[in-house]
């Protein structure tokens, strides 16, 4: 079973058109990687998925669920099974790090108020600040909050976490650690999709990928299909090793 | 400019106007429906409850004492020319619970809570702490807008009735000065003229200023765009738009009082 697919998604913003014609599939438990260059409409696309953005025209499918169709309490049984984390983390600023983490536990579990602690303070040592429990967002640097927003898409260990630009703001050390993370996420059985520019990071996590380009769909496939490409700017891509 | 474009700017002006009224009571409408609808958030609520209530009261307080010094001073001035200062502590007494209380508390509030509210709200929107929620599956408008909206539709009385008491204190310490009044005596002549229906309804009409002041700002915060510029916008326009807004109000809520106590009117 696919746990996201794309149908002929159009979307534009006034006059400009940000996705057009987009189709694709992630099959169950596989790391998907949205690559291209910025402003191309990759985190435009990981919004429709958890439905924040609708298209135009053409249908996001979610565990063969249409997304373009829900609404209310519904749309919201979706998305509780979903993780994602925001290019600037989003962190909410009125709450604690660990306050940001238990939040999607307090909504949506009927667990103790010890436990949800406990299991905060376990995600957010998975991403390395566990001392940063008691901490507001704004005593944070950008590449910890990018972490702590992550312990907060993992809280409820979803079975689809969406994550843009994971490594963007990192230390090449902890953006390796953030792909290690990711890596034994996918293992657990979790789908991921991964918008990243960081092309040697994706090679790590990735088992599918796709290229965007000014809103179209350049080139998916495989590592080796990627690879293999003549694209000009997919080869450029795929031969650079910067991190984004 | 020629004619035309005169009629085209003013007609754009009207018709923006218009969507901006039709998208308020929208918004306002909704809240209206959502608050009956569970869940219910009472943890927000009170949150909210407890900023906007317990944290306004020093300003409230302050504003109330002042406002009481000075009407008893203008009453004063006014009823001594017709012998009449027995009749200082009730009258300010009724104007301050019949109107001055009721309207200074709304437009403070406004002020204070209405700007924080745009801001925060705001701010919210334009670090995609909106979407955050959203994608967390809280319902953002609910968890947002409709606990601040029943918030400060619950603080709104309590704090006027904190000002038209630190008000009649505020003009008992200014009579006291003056006169030597005892507390009260002052405070038994200032209450011999008013009824329950004095301070029923202008006390209960500030639910509706607490209506208005929370769902401008919140509409405002959360139709925020160009980054912390219009963070700021949201924040200004909600203080004046809610003022207005209560101020307008205000002279509906009073001849509709008129109506069902004709007794306030006399």
């Amino acid at each position: 079973m696919n746990a996201v697919r794309f149908d002929h998604v159009s979307k534009a913003f006034g006059a400009l058109k940000v996705l057009d014609d987009i189709s694709f599939e992630i099959p169950t438990g596989q790391a998907f990687c949205l690559l291209g260059r910025s402003g191309t409409g990759k985190s435009v696309a990981l919004r429709h998925i958890v439905a924040l953005v609708r298209p135009d025209s053409g249908k996001v499918f979610v565990e063969e669920r249409d997304m373009t169709e829900l609404a209310g309490n519904e749309l919201a049984d979706v998305r509780k099974h979903m993780g994602f984390l925001f290019q600037n983390a989003a962190l909410f600023d009125s709450m604690s790090v660990g306050d940001n983490v238990a939040f999607p536990m307090r909504r949506h579990t009927d667990w103790s108020d010890a436990d949800i602690r406990e299991r905060a303070k376990n995600k957010l040592a998975d991403v390395g600040l566990e001392k940063e429990f008691d901490k507001m967002p704004g005593d944070l640097s950008g590449g910890m909050k990018k972490r702590a927003g992550l312990a907060r898409a993992m809280a409820l260990d979803p079975a689809i976490l969406l994550v843009d630009e994971p490594s963007a703001g990192l230390d090449p050390i902890t953006a390796g650690e953030i792909d290690e993370l990711l890596v034994k996420t996918k293992e657990g059985g979790t789908t991921l999709v991964v918008v990243t520019h960081n092309i040697p990071s994706a090679r790590v996590i990735g088992d599918g990928f796709a290229v965007l380009q000014d809103g179209r769909l350049l080139v998916s496939g495989t590592l080796e299909a990627l690879d293999a490409s003549e694209e000009p700017l997919v080869q450029a891509f795929m031969r650079s090793q910067g991190g984004g | 400019m020629s004619a035309l474009a005169v009629v085209d700017r003013v007609g754009t002006g009207v018709l923006g106007l218009f969507e901006f009224v039709g998208a308020l009571a929208t918004f306002g409408g909704r809240a209206v429906v959502e608050a009956v609808r569970p869940p219910y958030e009472p943890r927000e609520i009170l949150r909210h409850l407890f900023q906007f209530g317990y944290r306004s009261a020093p300003l409230i307080l302050t504003a109330g004492f002042a406002i009481g010094i000075v009407l008893s001073m203008h009453t004063r001035a006014s009823l001594e020319r017709f012998g009449a200062e027995a009749m200082i502590p009730a009258g300010l007494a009724i104007a301050l619970i019949r109107e001055t209380g009721p309207l200074t508390a709304g437009l403070l509030v406004s002020g204070r809570v209405g700007a924080g509210i745009g801001a925060e709200i705001g701010a919210m929107k334009v670090t995609e702490q909106i979407d955050a929620l959203e994608a967390n599956a809280v319902d953002s408008f609910k968890y947002l807008a409709v606990t601040r909206i029943i918030a400060l539709m619950i603080a709104m009385p309590l704090l006027t009735i904190m000002m038209d008491f630190a008000g009649i204190f505020g003009g008992y310490v200014a009579e006291a000065a003056v006169s030597g009044m005892s507390w009260q005596m002052y405070f038994e002549s200032a209450f011999s003229y008013i009824a329950y229906s004095d301070i029923i309804p202008a006390t209960l009409k500030t639910i509706v200023f607490g209506y208005l002041i929370a769902v401008v700002a919140s509409y405002l915060g959360f139709t925020t765009s160009r980054g912390t510029e219009g963070v700021g916008e949201a924040s200004t326009r909600s203080v004046v738009m809610a003022s207005m807004l209560i101020i307008l109000s205000d002279v509906i809520l009073v001849k509709i009082i008129f109506f069902f106590y004709p007794a306030v009117s006399g």
